[in-house]
């Protein structure tokens, strides 16, 4: 374990040297502009002839001006501690000083997605779950509706978010409803196929013994088959939270919304705010991370209390 | 027998008269053509379920449950929609996508070609490969590998699909940008994948190699990369729908005035329902198409899996 903690501390520390490094070439156009304004000297000397130049080439020859490329207001590419700071300042700070709700704190932006992906990936959880179970009871179910929950796997139906909003928002509805449904329905498949093979996990023994005991169907399945599904509900589980993320964020690009994390990357690349495009990256994936996170503590708790984890 | 032909030789015509009736009285027929709608979607499903009681083993009827359900899908859908005279921003028929479809081919090939071809399958060549020789250079470090597996897969969890707007802002408008967007989304499903599978070889086989005194080459070209396969092909096969995912949203972050995220975008603006739904049919059939091919690719080369072996 320690030597894991090791590895993953050199691997993080990489990456993050990694994007110290290329925040130079990415913004040393900007930083030579800066420094020429203020009577340095810049080779070369005109804006149009470092325009020619990709920012290596330019970072190599002007050496003494890297520091200009760390710290500008609109970078191309800003730094993990610009991030951090930003970060910091639209969510700690911010709920420090009593603002966590205001419309300039992440923390309030955060939570307008996450209502919606929690609403929507309860639907999608529980319809899914629902048509697992119809589908290991009936044959018809499994032989008609199995191949489309399998196919629908392999289409991009994140395509129809836009749609979905549009159309909810001209019959009325709007803000978190339309969002929750395409969460729902990106959440939906992942649990529908996942639970039919743990529905279907118990072995013919098993079943065998259920029916020596003049189990009623009912019966078999709550004492025996969804038991025996918790491990594969628990792995569809954790694609279908990260999947009802993304089904919410990508929900409040197409109408222009100005809450939500989403919303807040679409205004960041309006306006050019890189630092806000980022902060709110950074501020969904920690809200991922989150969200994982807790379904494996979860998880953990349940199968160790059910005796199917040691 | 018997029972099978009874069954079958009633609920079958019966669909196909109820479908035919409504489908032909549909216009405006108001609440009595819903009614003859759901009378074949009924007959329909006593059909699928007579399939499923007497002929279950039968490839024909294997393949004919799926296509009649979306067939009684379509008759309700376009029945219902004419029927009542549902507005066509809302739900617009099936007939009409279809007769979109066939009077726009060219502007949806034009799409295609620039959202599939040049973005999602330059993106997924080169995200996936860039993902298969890293994960084969980091193989000889295990130090490497117990910091980059955790990483890849915290990372892999992550809305990848946010750094759109990013790198849209950075690669410009056209493909470029959602080719980079494909890289970032397939790259970390894919290194995951293949150093799981290129750990998948077990010490007998590799105590082996090791007796032929195998040199490191050798045993990972004929022994550990062929046990990878299966792996390296679930990893293609996760990308190949985000990869389409990810050139389609990234488009609607800026695009050219071409592409299929763009055309999705703009005619949910213009309420332009029938262009949208046509959009999805294609990127429906091109996401299965190429996920299909993987799988008989994956046929093809892990013919001595057990999974293939049925």
């Amino acid at each position: 374990m320690r030597r894991n903690i090791l590895s993953i501390l050199t691997v993080v520390a990489a990456i993050v040297g990694l994007w110290y490094a290329a925040c130079i070439p990415m913004n040393m156009h900007e930083a030579t502009q800066r420094a020429q304004r203020a009577g340095v000297e810049v080779t070369p000397a005109t804006a149009s002839e470092r325009l020619q130049m990709g920012g290596i080439a330019l970072a190599l020859k002007n050496p003494t001006l890297w520091r200009g490329s760390f710290g500008q207001d609109r970078p191309r590419l800003p730094s993990p501690d610009q991030v951090v700071t930003e970060l910091w300042n639209t969510t700690g700070a911010m709920a420090l000083s009593g603002r966590a709700m205001s419309k300039r704190s992440l923390v309030f932006h955060g939570w307008i997605t996450l209502s919606a992906t929690l609403l929507g990936f309860v639907f999608g959880t529980g319809l899914g779950i629902i048509l697992a179970v119809g589908i290991v009871h009936s044959r018809a179910m499994d032989m008609s509706v199995m191949p489309w929950a399998i196919a629908s796997q392999t289409i991009p139906i994140l395509a129809l978010a836009p749609m979905i909003i549009v159309v909810l928002n001209s019959i009325g509805l709007q803000g978190l409803i339309p969002k929750a449904i395409i969460s729902a329905y990106l959440s939906f498949f992942p649990v529908v196929v996942g639970m039919v093979k743990g529905l279907r996990a118990p072995g013919m023994m098993q079943l065998d013994l259920m029916r020596t005991y003049n189990a009623t169907r009912g019966q078999t399945l709550w004492k025996l088959r969804l038991p025996a599904s918790m491990p594969y509900l628990f792995a569809s589980l954790k694609i279908g939270i990260s999947a009802s993320l993304i089904g919410a964020i990508v929900g409040e690009l197409p109408t222009g919304a100005v809450r939500g994390l989403g919303a807040r990357m679409l205004t960041g690349s309006y306006y050019g705010q890189t630092i806000q495009i980022w902060s709110a990256l950074f501020a969904a994936a920690i809200l991922a991370a989150i969200l994982v996170g807790t379904i494996g503590l979860i998880q953990r708790r349940i199968l160790k209390r059910m005796g199917m984890q040691p | 027998m018997n029972a099978a032909v009874k069954s079958l030789g009633l609920s079958l015509p019966g669909f196909v008269l109820f479908a035919a009736l409504g489908l032909s009285l549909a216009d405006g027929s108001g609440w009595a053509g819903v009614a003859l709608a759901l009378a074949a979607v009924v007959l329909g499903w006593f059909t699928i379920r007579g399939l499923a009681a007497h002929f279950s083993a039968q490839r024909w009827a294997r393949l004919g449950a799926p296509i009649l359900l979306g067939l009684l899908i379509i008759v309700l859908w376009e029945v219902t929609v004419r029927a009542l005279a549902v507005p066509f921003v809302i739900l617009p028929p099936p007939s009409a996508i279809a007769v979109k479809m066939s009077t726009s081919l060219p502007t949806l090939w034009a799409d295609l070609v620039q959202t599939v071809v040049k973005g999602a399958l330059s993106g997924y060549v080169l995200g996936c490969g860039a993902a298969f020789l890293t994960a084969i250079a980091i193989d000889r470090s295990p130090f490497l590998q117990r910091g980059l597996l955790p990483v890849g897969n915290f990372v892999a969890a992550l809305p990848i699909i946010g750094t759109a707007p990013i790198l849209v802002m950075w690669f410009g408008f056209d493909w470029q940008s959602k080719a980079a967007v494909v890289v970032a989304m397939v790259f970390f499903p894919m290194l995951v994948n293949t150093v799981a599978g290129l750990a998948e070889t077990t010490a007998m086989q590799r105590d082996l190699m090791h007796t032929y005194a195998a040199s490191y080459r050798q045993t990972l070209f004929k022994l550990r990369l062929p046990a990878a396969m299966p792996f390296v092909f679930n990893g293609l096969k996760i990308s190949s729908t985000l990869a389409l995912i990810g050139a389609i949203v990234a488009e609607f972050f800026g695009s050219p005035t071409v592409g299929m995220g763009f055309r999705i975008s703009t005619s949910v603006g213009q309420l332009a329902l029938d262009m949208v739904w046509a959009e999805i049919v294609v990127a429906a059939i091109v996401g299965s198409a190429f996920y299909g091919s993987l799988a008989i690719i994956e046929k093809g080369v892990t013919f001595w899996h057990p999974s293939q072996r049925g």
